[in-house]
């Protein structure tokens, strides 16, 4: 569920495409930036307690890009979403625009950090989740990490404690286009399961399944999405 | 005039020991340990998160207990938790030694506290070398200077368990970032908080500026240099006001317990306006591959009574 956005035009998921496109000045775009685009929907569309209304709600969800490269989609979405002004879309990554190639949380009020070097927005995630919970909020931290990002070591150290900490208010989205350079054999569910994670994996670009993967009970337990997209090279 | 330093009693301690003993001047670390409880009690945003350092010293009622997170040895979590931490709005008071808390981290302080514009009360141990024997590994002279890569942050040095006590429960109600640099020695007592240095004693031939647990032993060694001599237990930012309206002749010491020299610039800025000298008196950059006591390292790197007392001496001359 979403509120209503506040701006004159209610946008859909098929506006995405005209709204990067005001960043990108044509159709092309960053397969970065593409990869996480129906995960990002479907989150801010159907999942999320988000919006407007809400922006300095404590008690509000929280979503945090880990993976801060390739933010357009992120842009698109809360642009859609009545959280940005559709035209600041247009001044992407020029000096004086809020938006650049990594999103600042200070300079874009629906950005909750600011990301672009890898392997941080979990461990912020596991923080945000764990002062939620201090506070008996409800709310869900839900953080967005890319395969490959996933190389750095930082994220096993979040990984880990959040499982033993069973922090159910955290999710952490895995959006695989299988671009570790090394791989993860196995896949990356497991490793999160073995922590004590609830894991699932699940059809990247399938709204319904996502949504159905993002809202599965997982009480006692933080909850893994892997949400697989086609490989870079298959662009 | 200086007090004599006290000498202290030798005890048969381990060198690991938190040992309060009314033979010396009451333990940093343990009055910080003593200390949380209360604080966590007072302050219902006040969560202390741990990498295991100093978990097993501090007792917390139930009422209290969850929100003391020990997180393992986990030092990048330490602080990217702190910073989600603070942006649900809670006041993280971080700590473990002082390489693991700034140095090992050092990226998760500037992106994850800093980036985010937001802040967390930092409390180090272990200082440059409190645990002589541990060797490099656990030592922390860089701490200081790296802090000041960075932007926002107030350095506390405190040069007694009270000084620290105080800083630490003034730093807690904000939302800044704030480290607290808790050392394994301290002055005979407190020689003031500030908010600027204090005014030690006065002199005409230069002026001597101790930072922290390094005052008493900066007394004795100038005791009859006629120089005036200021004590700082902050020092970021720097508050040069009081050099500057007791200065006499423009030559300046420092004396700091980190890295030589880190303060030299905001000396120099402070008297650009006149022509002046400036020594940085600290713990060298180079390794010294030693272990043994605290006391010999002060002794390796100038900082005992008669290494700053050679080195003021043949600057001011």
């Amino acid at each position: 569920m979403s509120p209503p956005p506040t701006t004159p035009t209610a946008f859909r998921y098929d506006d995405l495409p005209g709204l990067l496109a005001r960043m990108t000045g044509d159709e092309k775009h960053d397969p970065a930036a593409l990869s996480t685009l129906d995960v990002l929907w479907v989150l801010y569309d159907r999942v999320l307690r988000v919006g407007p209304g809400l922006a300095d709600d404590p008690g509000r969800d929280r979503f945090l890009l880990s993976k801060g490269h390739g933010p357009m989609a992120l842009y698109a979405v809360l642009a859609a979403q009545g959280l940005l002004d559709p035209d600041e879309l247009s001044g992407f990554a020029r000096f004086g625009s809020p938006l650049g190639h990594h999103p600042d949380r200070t300079l874009v009020p629906g950005v909750e950090i600011s990301s672009g070097s890898l392997g941080h927005g979990l461990g912020l995630a596991v923080g945000t989740a764990l002062g939620l919970r201090l506070a008996g909020r409800a709310a869900r931290t839900v953080v967005l990490v890319g395969d490959a990002e996933l190389d750095e070591g930082s994220n096993a150290e979040a990984v880990q404690y959040a499982g033993r900490a069973g922090l159910d208010g955290l999710t952490t989205v895995v959006v695989d286009n299988s671009s570790a350079t090394h791989g993860w054999p196995g896949g990356i569910a497991a490793r999160f399961a073995v922590e004590g994670w609830a894991a699932v994996d699940v059809d990247g670009r399938d709204h319904d399944a996502l949504h159905r993967a993002l809202t599965v009970p997982h009480a006692g337990r933080p909850l893994a999405v892997v949400a697989h997209v086609e490989p870079e090279e298959a662009r | 005039m200086a007090a004599p330093v006290p000498v202290p009693t030798p005890v048969p301690v381990p060198s690991f020991a938190l040992l309060t003993g009314p033979q010396r001047p009451a333990d940093q670390r343990e009055r910080f340990y003593h200390l949380l409880p209360e604080l966590l009690a007072a302050d219902p945003r006040a969560v202390a998160l741990l990498a295991d350092i100093g978990a097993g010293h501090v007792d917390l009622p139930p009422s209290v207990a969850d929100r003391m997170v020990n997180l393992g040895i986990r030092e990048q979590l330490l602080v990217s938790a702190a910073g989600g931490l603070a942006l649900t709005g809670m006041r993280p008071i971080v700590h473990t030694f002082a390489p693991f808390l700034v140095e090992r981290p050092y990226e998760q302080l500037k992106l994850d506290l800093g980036h985010q514009g937001v802040g967390a009360l930092l409390v180090s141990a272990g200082a440059s070398y409190d645990m002589a024997g541990a060797g490099e590994t656990h030592f922390g002279s860089r701490d200081v200077p790296l802090l000041d890569t960075l932007d926002g942050w107030t350095v506390h040095v405190p040069g007694h368990a009270d000084e620290a006590e105080t800083l630490i429960r003034a730093a807690l109600p904000g939302d800044d970032r704030v480290y607290v640099r808790l050392s394994g020695t301290s002055n005979a007592r407190p020689l003031g908080t500030g908010p600027g240095p204090s005014v030690l004693r006065r002199g005409s031939r230069g002026t001597v500026v101790a930072v922290g647990p390094l005052a008493d032993r900066t007394l004795a060694a100038v005791a009859d240099l006629d120089v005036t001599v200021l004590y700082a237990a902050t020092v970021r930012p720097f508050d040069a006001g009081p050099l500057v309206a007791t200065l006499s002749e423009p030559d300046v010491v420092l004396v700091e317990p980190y890295l030589a020299g880190t303060s030299v610039g905001q000396v120099s800025g402070a008297l650009a306006g006149i022509r002046h000298r400036v020594l940085g008196l600290g713990v060298g950059p180079a390794e010294l591959r030693r272990y043994g006591t605290p006391a010999e390292h002060d002794a390796a790197h100038g900082l005992d009574v008669a290494g700053i007392r050679r080195s003021v001496t043949a600057f001011l001359s």
